[in-house]
């Protein structure tokens, strides 16, 4: 069995592939079947995964891998593979998971969209490419898979490409990310070239092992920066994270399949994957590449909480949650948490699908009012999706002991603590924790407390939505279970430890601070927002610093005022250089293509048209003189012959 | 006055130029065929002259290549006015001048 699904594990991201191929094919086919083959797709993916993360639980650090030849050129072989550890194993099951509750959150959310075949045959494409990359073996494979998660993120963004915003926001996504991509591929070909192979995982000769990582030496730094480069796009890090926000034009769903279980994920992942050059050569822990990934991730975690408190977009709060969650990861993956950063990511994607598909339900139940101002009191009305909500807000925010988006926060601050280069990140990790229950607090209370600011007929959603956002509170809540210091059976898991159990050290200085710090950020929040009116409070108190924070830190106008100022200046000068200088050296061939044509045009009528004119007319003309001498008369015939005869016969005479 | 070879040739000349000047100038296609039957008669004469003042003038040899011509000229004399019998009947005339069809 376990060799079966090891071999077999490309099956996993196929059947959404070939499900999204099927529903593509059938364009016409009825909703009901669209959605049922997207959805049987993603079960017969989750049943797979289960199969899959059989085996690894037997073994602790269980890791098998299916390399084969793709294709020989020359003498060198490209080969590439899957291989099932336990951190593909554990992505592969919260992908198919929180993928399926998406799906079937969808069928409801989109039931009114005229394209709704299409959208599930994106969204299968879009978990089919994503496990794709977290099977792969091999760098080229999970670069293929990452195109094509870069590919349906902007077909998915876009979805709604009628309205302009949607297509800018989509071709923003795409060519954002490819900025960070083209460094992931200069990364994978100096990987190639100081190591000769691509694989992960190869008896010992891939490049993640000791083998592979000792030909690869001191150029690691390099390349994993580059690759992070990557990862930066992809996960929406500081520079690169002006696509994330964005991206809520997509339909929510989508909103929540990106932020949570896919796109988002991959980089985060990727680093995940490659960590063993990352930390090559690790004095103490430290490198320079994973110093860079800690400053990254502090920097992104936030700034973009500071941006998330002066947001009224609803999703647009999440988006920058998410950008800032990713940045804890970051940090959590630098300062040598790899498992922990992994269980975050995790987490997070169970808590912030399920805050995404909360404030799907919830702007479903508007009528697509997503601004948090107009909302208000809608506590009694929308009573499911505000528990589910309420529950994916105290995950977010970091509440200990039952929630466990808690634990796995408490765990990267509990490591951000020992980081020997500088306490730094572990203190601006702190202020983050306050900024986030300061942030969700704030949100809650817009769209949950007070009075109904606009009057409209807000409704529960129906039953279909609800439950996807049960499932996964109650996904959310379990997977608290697992990640307990008491128990931590997961960190065991990906660790590839036997797990322990403990109770003496569920309890923990740096717990109690952190449940004290949300306590407080969630009582500051209700304290000014208690009386939130369609103006925030913020903004009366601090007007300037509240509009730096509302437009975003100005990161938009400062990369149209630099990057874009220059891509359109450079493109304006080629521009220039194609219309006057290369379109003006073809003119000057084709104008002298067109003289020669001329010439020869005129060479041609005057000249050989001319003589040949000339030549007929004279040989006609004397056909003619000549056919005048053929009067018929035969005396006159008779006559000429007498005259011939005679006249040699004076040449004979003359001549003698 | 003793027969010599001018002579003769002087004759058939003479006889020559008859018929020629008759085929030329005559209208009438027999007329034509008579001048020809004279130009053939003087080749025939200077043929025999030729043969007897040669350096073999023993018989037959000159006579026989004659005969053979006369009765090819016989011959050909049958074609001829079979030829303007038929002009004749297509034409209705056997004027040489209204007889242009061999023009062009």
């Amino acid at each position: 069995m376990s060799s079966w699904i090891v071999s077999n594990l490309w099956l996993i991201p196929a059947v959404p592939l070939a499900a999204s191929l099927v529903i593509l094919s059938l364009t016409n086919s009825p909703r009901s079947i669209a959605a049922a083959l997207a959805i049987f797709g993603q079960v017969v993916a989750l049943i797979l995964a289960i199969v899959a993360f059989v085996p690894t639980l037997q073994t602790p650090g269980f890791r098998a891998v299916h390399n084969f030849t793709w294709f020989t050129f020359g003498d060198q072989a490209l080969r590439i593979g899957w291989v099932l550890d336990p951190l593909a194993a554990a992505m592969m099951v919260m992908i198919t998971l929180v993928g399926l509750c998406i799906f079937v959150f969808s069928v409801g959310y989109m039931a009114g969209d005229k394209n709704f075949t299409r959208f599930f045959a994106y969204l299968s494409f879009f978990s089919g490419a994503m496990l794709g990359v977290v099977i792969a073996n091999s760098l080229l494979l999970l670069f293929v898979s990452w195109e094509l998660v870069g590919l349906a993120s902007y077909l998915l963004i876009g979805f709604w490409m009628e309205r302009p915003s949607a297509a800018a926001a989509a071709k923003k996504a795409f060519i954002t990310t490819r900025i960070g991509d083209l460094g992931f591929f200069l990364g994978i070909l100096w990987l190639y070239h100081s190591s000769g192979t691509l694989l992960f995982y190869d008896q010992g000769r891939g490049c993640l092992e000791n083998a592979g990582l000792l030909v690869i030496g001191a150029s690691a730094t390099f390349i994993a920066l580059l690759i992070f480069c990557g990862a930066v796009g992809k996960s929406g890090q500081f520079p690169l994270h002006v696509w994330l926000p964005d991206a809520m034009e997509g339909p929510t769903p989508v909103s929540a399949l990106i932020h949570a279980a896919t796109m988002v994920a991959a980089g985060v992942f990727l680093v995940a994957r490659v960590y063993p050059l990352f930390s090559l050569g690790a004095v103490n822990g430290v490198t320079p590449s994973l110093t860079v990934v800690v400053s990254v991730g502090v920097v992104t975690a936030l700034m973009a909480s500071l941006i998330a408190l002066a947001q009224f977009d609803i999703k647009r709060i999440l988006a920058y949650s998410t950008v800032s969650q990713l940045g804890l990861m970051m940090v959590s993956l630098g300062v040598g948490g790899v498992a922990a950063g992994i269980m975050h990511l995790i987490a997070h994607g169970f808590f912030k699908a399920l805050l995404f598909l909360g404030a799907g339900s919830i702007i479903h139940g508007l009528h697509h009012e997503q601004d948090i101002r107009k909302m208000g009191g809608l506590r009694w009305i929308m009573p499911v999706t505000f528990f589910t909500y309420a529950i994916g807000m105290m995950n977010l925010s970091g509440v200990p002991f039952f929630f466990s988006g808690g634990w796995t926060k408490e765990e990267i601050l509990h490591n951000t603590a020992h980081w020997p280069v500088s306490p730094l990140p572990h203190y601006l990790m702190l202020a983050g924790v306050i900024l986030t229950a300061l942030y969700m607090a704030r949100q809650m209370i817009y769209v949950f407390f007070g009075s109904k600011r606009v009057v409209l007929d807000a409704h529960e959603s129906p039953r279909i939505m609800t439950m996807s956002l049960i499932i996964l509170s109650a996904c959310s809540i379990l997977f608290a279970l697992l990640l307990t210091p008491a128990w931590p059976w997961l960190h065991a898991y990906l660790n590839g430890e036997p797990a322990r159990v403990d109770f003496g050290s569920l309890i923990q200085p740096i717990l109690l601070l952190s449940l004290a710090l949300v306590a407080g950020g969630i009582a500051v929040g209700w304290l000014i927002y208690r009386n939130a009116s369609e103006a925030d409070p913020l903004a009366r108190a601090q007007p300037g610093l509240f509009r730096f924070l509302e437009n975003k830190m100005w990161f938009d106008e400062v990369y149209e005022q630099t990057v874009i100022a220059f891509c359109r200046m450079l493109s304006r000068l080629s521009d220039w250089l194609d219309r006057y200088f290369w379109d003006g050296l073809v003119r000057l061939f084709a104008g002298l293509g067109q003289a020669f044509g001329v010439l020869s045009k005129g060479f041609d009528d005057h000249g050989i048209n001319a003589g040949v004119d000339e030549t007929t007319s004279g040989t006609r003309g004397f056909g003619r003189l000549i056919a005048a001498a053929h009067s018929g008369q035969i005396q006159a015939y008779l006559g000429a012959i007498a005259i011939g005869m005679l006249l040699l016969l004076v040449l004979y005479a003359w001549l003698g | 006055m003793t027969p010599t070879l001018q002579l003769f040739l002087i004759i058939s000349t003479a006889l020559f130029s008859i018929g020629l000047l008759a085929a030329l100038s005559r209208r009438h296609a027999i007329f034509i065929l008579i001048g020809i039957e004279l130009m053939l008669a003087a080749a025939n004469l200077n043929f025999i002259a030729f043969w007897r003042f040669g350096p073999q003038p023993q018989p037959p040899t000159g006579v026989l290549v004659a005969i053979f011509s006369i009765a090819i000229a016989a011959a050909e004399a049958a074609v001829g006015l079979a030829l303007v019998i038929a002009i004749y009947r297509h034409y209705r005339t056997t004027n040489v001048d209204q007889l242009d069809q061999l023009k062009g």
